[in-house]
C-alpha cells in the first residue's frame, strides 16, 4: 500500500452531503493499477454518488476529502477534466445517438479534423481498430439503432478506449444483457486488464463480480464497510453479508406443492414482427400454466419471450397470425389490453421506466392506473377510495416512501418495481406475467419480490416468470419452458434441472456459453 | 364518531399554512398566483385604481373570457402531448358561419349557438381523426387547420363583417338583470355571490366529513376555517365589484359560462377516468396503452374538445363585437398557448392543470387589458407579453434544475420541505432509499 505507484486511485475520506442527507460518509477506496475493482452495495448505498464525485459530476468543492489519482491529488472541476485525466464512465443508460453510425458516435465531440474538415477515412480506420480491440465485428458505418444493447455497450467501451483511458468505470454494465453478451463483455474487461487497464465495476450480479474482479469494496449506507480481495474464501454469501449487514436467509422462498388445475393455456400462438412480416417472433408456441404454479420462461435476449408475452397481453406487440388462448378451459377473446385486463391477465413489463410507469405520477395514481373502474362510480374517480387502496398496497408490499403522494420518480428501482407490482395486483388478476421482475434491483428488494411472487402463487394465482437469471428461474419456478428463436424448445421440471441443462435448451445450436 | 378515533393533528405548525392552498402539487401554481397578484397590483397602481374598478373588471371578463376558455381546452391538449394552432381560425370560422346562418336562414339565437357548438365539434372531430387515427402530429394537422379555417372563414363571409341578431347578443353578452328591491347593488349578482360562498362552505365541510368517515388523516380545523374564510373573502370582494357597476351592468353571462366551463373541466381532469387517461397518455403513452388506456380515443377527445371550445370562444367574441368579422381570432392561439405554459404545463406533456392554465390565461388577459388601459401601443405590448412568457417559464425551468444556485430555487426548496413536513399522512419510516 505504501508504495506510491501501486494504487492508480485513492479516494480518502470522501464525504458528500445533500440538503438533509449524508450520501457519502468518509468513504475510502483504493484501486491498484491494473486490477478490476468491484464496488458492491444495495441501491442507495452511495455507489453512483461516489462515482459522480470521482468523475467530476459533483465538482471539487462540493464534497470533502481527497482524490489521489495517478500520483497526485486531483480536483476535477467537471466531467471534461476527469476525462482529460483518463477516467471514463460507461453509464447504465447508454449515451449513444441511435441515428448516427458507430464511427460518428465514437468520434462525436472528438472529431479528427484537418483544416476544419472531418477526416472520415481516418476516423473509420481508427474505428475498425477499436472495434477489433473490443471484439465487435460490425461495419463502422452501421447506425447504432441496428445494434443490440450488448453491442452498443461494446461501442461505448470503444469510445472510451479512443480517448486513451486509464481508468474505466462500468456502472452496471451487464444489467441489460443476456448471459451470452454478459460473458462476452466480462471477457473483454478481463482482456483489457491483461493489456494493463484498470477498471472499476459496479454490479448487482455477484456471480460476475466473483468471476472477474480482483478486489471488492463494499459500501453500505454511505460508508465504506470493507475491501475484500477475491481469493477462494470470498463467495456470494460473504458479499451479501457485507452489503446488508447481516446474513440473508434462503434467497428463494420455499416452493409450495399446492398446484391446481390448468388455468391458462395457449395453443399454436404465432406472431409476426411488427415491421418485417417475413419474420416470426413466436412460432406455434403452446404452453400451460396451472393455478398456484410459477412457470419460468428461459431464453436468450431476443429469443421472443417478451414478444410472446406482450402478444398474449392484448396483442401489444407485433401481428398475431394464429393461435388460441384459453382461460379456465374457455376460449378467451383478447384483442386489446383492456380485454386482457378484463380476462384477469396482468403483464409486468421488463422495462418499468418506459413501459411500466408514468414517472410524472404519484405512487397513489400509479397503483390504481390499470383499473380505474375499481375505484370509480360511473366515470368519476373516488379519491378517498383511491387513497385507501394505495395506502393498503404501500403497506402490504412495503414500498419505502413516507406517503403515497410522493412521485414514483423519487423511488429506488426496487420500490418502483413494487409500485408496478402493486399496480397489477390492484387489477385483481388471475394470471400474472412477470417480465424480468428483478432486473436492476438490489439483493434486499429482490428477496422481497420473490416473497411477493411466492405469496401470489400460494393465493392460487398463475404466474409466468420471464427471467434471464437462471438461478432465479430455477429457484422460483415449478416448471421451465425454454425458448429459442421464437420456438418453445423444452419443458423442464425445475426441481430436477441445473443451469447447464436449461442453457442447452435455450441455445440448442450454440455451445458453451454457460459460465 | 367519537373524538378518540379520528386521526387529526393538533397544535399549530407554521408549515401548515401551506395546507390552506391545497394538499399537494399546488405550490407551483401558488407562485404563478403570486405573480398574477403582483401584476394586478402593478397595474392597479399604474392606472390609479382603474384596473380593479367595477367597470374594468366586468369588461375584463367579457373581453378576455375567450383566452381563458381556450387556455382550458389547450391545457388538456398540451398535457396529452399535442398542440393546437388552429383555435383562432376555428373560432373565427364558427363565428362567421353562425352569424351568416342566423342572417340568411333566420335561425333563432339558440339554434345559432347549438349550430356553433356542433360545428366546433365537427371541426375538432376532423382534426382529431388526422391526429389520432392517421397519426399526423397535431402541430402539422392544426397548422393546416389554421390555414384551412381562416381561408374558409373569409370565403363564407366574403371577407365582410356579418352582424349578429340582438337575441344572440343578449344571450352571450348580457348581464344578470335587475330584480327585487332597489339597492346600490345588483341583487342577482349578490345572490350569486352568496350561493358561491355557501357552496364553498358546504364542500369544505363535506370533504372533511368524508375524510373523517373513511378514516383518512384530517387537517387541523383552523386550516379549513382559514381556507374557507380566504376563499369567501375573495368571492365577496369580487361579488361587490361586479354588483356595484354602472346601472344596467352586473356579472356578465359570459362570466357564468366561463365559470361553469372552468369548474367542469377542472373536475374532468382531476376526478374522472378520461382525465386520468389524459395525464397517463401525456406522461408515458406506451405505459398508458399497456395499462389498458385507449390512447387514440384520448387524442381524439382532446382535439375535438379543443375545437368545440374554440367555437364557443368565437361565438362569445362575435356577440360582444355585435358581428363576426374577417380579423376575428387572429393570434388567439398564441395567447392561449402562452397562458398554458405560464400556468406550469410542460412542453413534453404529462404536466399541467386547468387551474394553472386559468391563472396563466388571466396573466395574459390582465396584461392585455392593463397595457391597453395605460395606453401602451400594441407593438410594445407584444414585446412585453413575450418577455413575460419568457421570464415566467424561465423561472419555472430554473426552479426545476437541481444543484445549481438560484435564489428562488432555494426559497422554493425551503417552502417545499416545510410543506412535506406538514403532510397529512401518518409519518412512516421516512427513508426513500435510492437517491444515488
Amino acid at each position: 500500500m505504501a508504495h506510491e505507484d501501486a494504487n492508480l486511485l485513492e479516494m480518502v475520506n470522501i464525504t458528500k452531503e445533500f440538503p438533509g442527507v449524508k450520501a457519502l460518509d468518509s468513504v475510502n477506496l483504493a484501486v491498484r493499477r491494473g486490477e478490476i475493482h468491484a464496488i458492491c452495495g444495495e441501491n442507495g448505498a452511495g455507489k453512483s454518488t461516489l462515482m459522480k464525485v470521482l468523475s467530476g459530476v459533483y465538482p471539487a468543492g462540493t464534497y470533502t476529502g481527497d482524490i489521489r489519482y495517478d500520483g497526485s491529488v486531483r480536483r476535477f472541476s467537471g466531467i471534461n477534466a476527469s476525462e482529460e485525466a483518463g477516467i471514463a464512465i460507461i453509464h447504465q443508460e447508454l449515451a449513444l445517438i441511435p441515428e448516427l453510425s458507430i464511427t460518428e458516435n465514437i468520434f462525436l465531440g472528438n472529431e479528427i479534423t484537418s483544416m476544419g474538415r472531418i477526416d472520415w477515412d481516418e476516423a473509420r480506420r481508427r474505428t475498425n481498430e477499436l472495434l477489433q480491440r473490443v471484439q465487435l465485428r460490425e461495419d463502422p458505418d452501421t447506425p447504432i439503432k441496428y445494434l443490440g444493447v450488448g453491442k452498443q455497450q461494446l461501442v461505448e467501451i470503444a469510445k472510451a478506449l479512443e480517448k486513451d483511458v486509464k481508468l474505466l468505470i462500468l456502472d452496471e454494465p451487464t444489467a441489460a444483457l443476456n448471459e451470452h453478451d454478459s460473458q462476452q463483455l466480462l471477457r473483454l474487461i478481463t482482456d483489457l486488464k491483461a493489456e494493463g487497464m484498470t477498471s472499476i465495476m459496479i454490479s448487482h450480479k455477484l456471480a460476475e463480480i466473483e468471476q472477474i474482479s480482483d478486489s471488492i469494496t463494499i459500501i453500505r449506507d454511505g460508508k465504506s464497510i470493507e475491501t475484500l480481495s477475491v481469493d477462494g474464501t470470498v463467495d456470494e454469501d460473504r458479499i451479501i453479508r457485507g452489503m446488508v449487514g447481516r446474513t440473508l436467509g434462503n434467497r428463494f422462498p420455499e416452493k409450495s406443492s399446492r398446484i391446481g388445475d390448468v388455468m391458462f393455456e395457449v395453443r399454436d400462438w404465432t406472431v409476426q414482427h411488427p415491421l418485417d412480416t417475413t419474420r416470426l417472433v413466436a412460432k406455434n408456441s403452446s404452453f400451460r400454466v396451472r393455478a398456484g404454479e410459477v412457470v419460468g420462461f428461459a431464453g436468450l435476449m431476443g429469443a421472443g419471450r417478451t414478444e410472446l408475452a406482450m402478444s398474449i397481453f392484448g396483442q401489444s406487440y407485433g401481428v398475431k397470425v394464429s393461435g388460441e388462448a384459453f382461460m379456465h378451459g374457455e376460449p378467451a377473446k383478447i384483442r386489446t389490453v383492456k380485454d386482457a385486463i378484463k380476462a384477469g391477465i396482468a403483464y409486468v413489463s421488463e422495462d418499468r421506466k418506459s413501459l411500466g410507469l408514468n414517472l410524472l405520477d404519484t405512487i397513489k395514481r400509479s397503483i390504481v392506473a390499470a383499473k380505474l373502474g375499481r375505484i370509480s362510480k360511473g366515470s368519476v374517480v373516488d379519491d378517498l377510495d383511491e387513497a385507501r387502496y394505495a395506502e393498503e398496497y404501500r403497506k402490504d408490499l412495503r414500498i419505502k416512501s413516507p406517503t403515497v403522494e410522493a412521485g414514483v420518480d423519487t423511488l429506488s428501482g426496487g420500490n418502483q418495481q413494487k409500485v408496478v407490482l402493486a399496480k397489477w395486483m390492484f387489477t385483481q388478476p388471475e394470471l400474472l406475467i412477470l417480465d424480468e421482475p428483478t432486473r436492476g434491483i438490489d439483493v434486499g428488494a429482490k428477496a422481497e419480490i420473490y416473497q411477493i411472487i411466492r405469496r401470489l402463487a400460494d393465493e392460487g394465482k398463475a404466474i409466468v416468470l420471464i427471467s434471464s437469471e437462471l438461478p432465479e428461474l430455477i429457484g422460483m419456478a415449478d416448471r421451465i419452458y425454454t425458448i429459442f428463436e421464437g420456438e418453445i424448445t423444452g419443458e423442464l421440471d425445475a426441481a430436477r434441472v441445473d443451469q447447464e441443462t436449461v442453457m442447452r435448451h435455450m441455445a440448442p445450436t450454440q455451445k458453451g456459453h454457460a459460465a | 364518531m367519537t373524538a378518540d378515533n379520528t386521526k387529526e393533528r393538533r397544535g399549530f405548525r407554521a408549515s401548515d399554512i401551506w395546507l390552506i392552498f391545497g394538499r399537494r402539487g399546488s405550490l407551483k401554481q401558488l407562485s404563478i398566483l403570486g405573480a398574477l397578484v403582483i401584476i394586478i397590483m402593478i397595474f392597479q397602481i399604474w392606472t390609479n385604481g382603474t384596473t380593479l374598478s367595477s367597470g374594468n373588471v366586468i369588461n375584463l371578463v367579457q373581453a378576455y373570457s375567450f383566452i381563458l376558455i381556450l387556455s382550458v381546452g389547450m391545457v388538456m391538449v398540451i398535457i396529452t402531448g399535442h398542440i393546437d394552432l388552429s383555435v383562432g381560425s376555428v373560432a373565427a370560422f364558427v363565428g362567421i358561419v353562425v352569424a351568416t346562418s342566423m342572417r340568411d336562414w333566420g335561425l333563432p339565437w339558440w339554434a345559432g349557438i347549438l349550430l356553433g357548438i356542433a360545428l366546433g365539434a365537427a371541426i375538432g372531430a376532423f382534426q382529431g381523426f388526422w391526429v389520432a387515427y392517421v397519426g399526423i402530429p397535431a402541430f402539422i394537422v392544426t397548422l393546416a387547420g389554421m390555414m384551412i379555417w381562416r381561408g374558409a372563414q373569409q370565403w363564407v363571409g366574403q371577407a365582410q363583417t356579418v352582424a349578429v341578431p340582438d337575441g344572440f347578443r343578449q344571450a352571450l353578452y348580457g348581464y344578470l338583470p335587475e330584480v327585487g328591491p332597489a339597492t346600490p347593488y345588483n341583487n342577482l349578482t349578490l345572490l350569486l355571490g352568496l350561493i358561491v360562498v355557501l357552496a364553498i362552505i358546504f364542500f369544505q365541510v363535506r370533504s372533511r366529513a368524508k375524510r373523517k368517515s373513511s378514516g383518512a388523516m384530517l387537517e387541523p380545523v383552523w386550516v379549513v376555517v382559514a381556507r374557507t374564510g380566504l376563499l369567501s373573502a375573495v368571492v365577496i370582494y369580487a361579488t361587490l365589484l361586479f354588483a356595484s357597476g354602472r346601472v344596467g351592468t352586473s356579472f356578465p353571462f359570459s362570466g357564468i359560462i366561463l365559470a361553469v366551463l372552468i369548474l367542469f373541466y377542472a373536475f374532468l381532469t382531476s376526478r374522472t377516468k378520461i382525465g386520468r387517461h389524459i395525464y397517463a397518455v401525456g406522461g408515458n403513452r406506451r405505459a398508458a396503452e399497456l395499462s389498458g388506456v385507449n390512447s387514440r380515443r384520448t387524442d381524439f377527445f382532446v382535439m375535438m374538445n379543443m375545437s368545440t371550445l374554440a367555437g364557443v370562444a368565437g361565438m362569445l367574441w362575435a356577440a360582444r363585437a355585435g358581428a363576426a368579422g374577417p380579423g376575428d381570432g387572429t393570434m388567439w392561439e398564441l395567447d392561449a398557448i402562452a397562458g398554458v405554459f405560464i400556468g406550469g404545463a410542460a412542453v413534453a406533456g404529462g404536466i399541467g392543470t386547468v387551474f394553472g392554465a386559468v391563472i396563466g390565461g388571466l396573466v395574459m388577459a390582465v396584461l392585455n387589458n392593463g397595457l391597453q388601459l395605460v395606453g401602451v401601443p400594441t407593438d410594445r405590448m407584444q414585446v412585453i407579453k413575450g418577455l413575460v412568457l419568457l421570464v415566467a417559464v424561465g423561472i419555472d425551468v430554473l426552479n426545476k434544475q437541481q444543484g445549481r444556485f438560484s435564489f428562488i430555487g432555494i426559497m422554493m426548496a425551503k417552502l417545499k420541505s416545510g410543506r412535506t413536513g406538514g403532510q397529512l399522512e401518518q409519518p412512516q419510516q421516512t427513508s426513500i432509499s435510492d437517491k444515488s
